[in-house]
């Protein structure tokens, strides 16, 4: 019980004139940072870190907390209207999202990544507030090689979602795990892979890199080429009736991908270096599979929304939990929270629940009010971001060229990796027409900095024992639910086969 | 499509073998007391690639693929045509940056794409031209402090008159 009267207290800390005012503008920046390409909720944290030293620590951080939750909806904004992820968060929201909007459904898309980014924060909240220095104690258990397990579920998981040619699919991932290995070897600090001796892979390629030339560029052109420059713009309708009866169906048809998102987001968040990627990756392959109309996946489904949607709000809410008990940020946007921490004199760690316990439960108190604030001001904002789909696509095509490139250059602030991107965008749009699935290479890019230095610290402790993986309690069943899902699509290909021959 | 599926394995597995290659330049096996080596990762993940582009050859050696038994050209005249006018209008888009600065390039790609592609009025074509960049710089470098390229010393005047607006 004493929780609760603590949580009502951080509920009434987070609503005081103050706080709710910097929560409302947070969101609001947030929201809009998050929506442009390139730029996330590390963005606007770390540009708005100043600011807070004009008010107390507890507003401070319920400031910066504010902005990353308004990023994280925000992100779902581009994948939808512009069909470029802003973040490697929403990826996966633009498989279904992306779908939708050129259905002339992109309000549907947009209410239930609303709605499932409200129940996934609030759900995680909840788990927050409950088990906090439990679930510590349970990700501190989680070694690389249970982190590379979970790397390989994650992979797992999205082997069916390039189609049905494998040898395309598993192109597709190797490709961007080796891109992913480019510039220095973490380990060792030696160059790697500076390809044809070029100066400018030092620096490594980044996801935004690979995903606004795919997504920004090459899907682009293919659109363009497909369509024969004659596109219908998708004409969404927007009015109040079509909002209500937009939002009765994305809870009817997205309530468990919602659930599956919250639920396995946080956990997933919760662990170090996981964090919200592979959460929303996770949360959308198990919609997936556990789905009864998977052929939906892909096409449009408001599941194939909420799932990922949920998962990156939940995860981020998780992943606040290492840094405030045990002092280990789970992603970039929580590494800078945990400096300005540090800048106000606050030390985290398990002590801090004890010691400036009115700090850590006003936080959490805002996380309520944050959610509750974010899903209210991204839906007002939505016939804004349905009305820039009704543009006619001569005048938003060259828009998406424009924020990609100027996107690019801000995440990446490097003339080389601008080259890259219409490189990649050029490649994408001839490997798209051959069919190779593209998706893949672009999440592997994002968790390749986290497979292969926990892959290689294993294999260290292990003397080179691959037997590593299937010998601790944790990593052998996620390992062995891996290889199932990883064999799953050849054996369903086999039965397939075999049941052509039979008849 | 035939003809092109198989161009594209075999070059996509002539970048596999060569990034095997560079992945050569770190040790690739087991170093006792330091565990893999740099290269292990990149190079084994090559190998992966470069076998699945023998699969790819083997499926359309098989005809098992749509585009392996597909008789249609890749794209017909006007395809080229528009994927040619758009992605040269980005390249062209991008080369600029370096000469003109980020906001003098969007401004003239966006006149190229409005007018010459999009077939739009000059009226909404300079309108739309003029006000995204200047929008963009108020974005970018007065509320983002996000500096973008400013071109070559001929552009500095513009900035120097942008700047005493922000500060």
């Amino acid at each position: 019980m004493e929780v609760f009267s603590l949580i009502a207290d951080g509920v009434l800390t987070a609503v005081q004139p103050v706080n709710l005012l910097l929560i409302v503008i947070g969101v609001t920046v947030g929201l809009f940072i998050g929506a442009m390409p390139g730029l996330g909720s590390v963005n606007g944290v770390a540009i708005l870190l100043p600011v807070t030293f004009l008010v107390p620590p507890t507003g401070a951080i319920i400031f910066l907390a504010a902005i990353y939750y308004g990023a994280m909806y925000g992100g779902a904004i581009s994948s939808v209207a512009l069909g470029i992820p802003g973040a490697s968060t929403a990826v996966a929201t633009t498989f279904d999202g992306r779908p939708l909007a050129l259905q002339g459904r992109a309000s549907l898309a947009l209410v239930t990544a609303a709605l499932a980014s409200f129940v996934g924060g609030t759900v995680a909240t909840v788990f927050f507030s409950l088990f906090a220095p439990l679930l510590a104690d349970v990700a501190l258990s989680f070694g690389p090689p249970e982190i590379f397990a979970l790397m390989l579920l994650a992979f797992a998981t999205f082997v069916g979602l390039g189609g049905d040619d494998i040898s395309k699919t598993i192109f597709s991932i190797c490709f961007g795990l080796v891109l992913a290995a480019v510039g220095f070897d973490t380990i060792s600090g030696e160059p790697r892979l500076v390809l044809f001796d070029i100066q400018g892979f030092l620096r490594g390629i980044g996801f935004i890199v690979l995903a606004i030339g795919v997504y920004g560029i090459g899907e682009m052109l293919w659109t363009i080429e497909q369509t024969r420059g004659e596109v219908t713009t998708t004409n969404p309708k927007m009015t109040a009736k079509g909002l209500a009866s937009d939002t009765k169906e994305a809870v009817h048809r997205g309530w468990k991908g919602t659930w599956i998102g919250s639920i396995l987001g946080f956990f997933v968040g919760v662990l170090p270096a996981a964090g919200a990627t592979p959460g929303s990756l996770m949360a959308y392959g198990v919609a997936k599979m556990t789905s009864r109309t998977p052929e939906e996946f892909g096409r449009g489904s408001p599941d194939g929304v909420a799932a990922p949607e949920a998962a990156n709000n939940s995860a981020s809410t998780g992943s606040m939990l290492p840094m405030l008990t045990l002092g280990i940020p789970g992603s970039p946007t929580t590494a800078i929270l945990l400096g300005g921490m540090v800048m106000w004199g606050l030390t985290p760690g398990p002590r801090l629940f004890i010691d400036e316990s009115e700090f850590v439960w006003g936080l959490i108190g805002s996380f309520y009010i944050s959610n509750l604030v974010a899903v209210l001001i991204n839906l007002a904002f939505i016939p804004l971001f349905i009305w820039m789909l009704r543009m006619p696509f001569t005048i938003l095509a060259p828009l998406i060229f424009v924020l990609s490139i100027v996107g690019g250059f801000a995440a990446s602030r490097s003339m080389h990796d601008l080259w890259l991107i219409v490189i990649f965008g050029i490649a994408a749009f001839f490997m798209r027409k051959f069919d190779y699935p593209l998706a893949p290479a672009v999440l592997a890019i994002v968790l390749g900095p986290i497979a292969e230095p926990t892959l290689r610290q294993s294999l260290l402790l292990s003397s080179g024992d691959p037997m590593i993986f299937f010998t601790r309690p944790i990593a052998a069943p996620i390992m062995v639910i891996a290889i199932v899902l990883i064999l799953l699509p050849a054996v369903k290909l086999l039965r397939r086969k075999r049941h052509m021959a039979e008849g | 499509m035939r003809q092109g599926e198989i161009s594209l394995a075999g070059l996509l597995a002539l970048f596999s073998l060569y990034l095997m290659y560079k992945s050569t330049e770190l040790p690739i096996g087991y170093i006792s007391g330091q565990g893999p080596g740099g290269g292990f990762w990149p190079f084994w993940l090559s190998l992966g690639m470069l076998l699945s582009c023998v699969t790819i050859a083997y499926n359309w050696w098989r005809g098992r693929s749509p585009a392996a038994v597909s008789q249609e050209p890749l794209m017909d005249a006007f395809g080229w045509r528009t994927v040619a006018l758009v992605g040269g209008g980005v390249v062209a888009f991008v080369a600029l940056i370096p000469i003109i600065s980020m906001y003098g390039a969007i401004c003239l790609f966006m006149i190229y794409y409005l007018h010459f592609l999009g077939r739009h009025s000059w009226l909404l074509t300079l309108t739309i031209a003029i006000v995204l960049p200047v929008a963009l710089f108020f974005f970018f470098e007065g509320a983002m402090y996000i500096s973008m390229p400013q071109g070559l010393p001929f552009t500095q005047p513009f900035f120097d008159m942008m700047y005493d607006i922000i500060y």
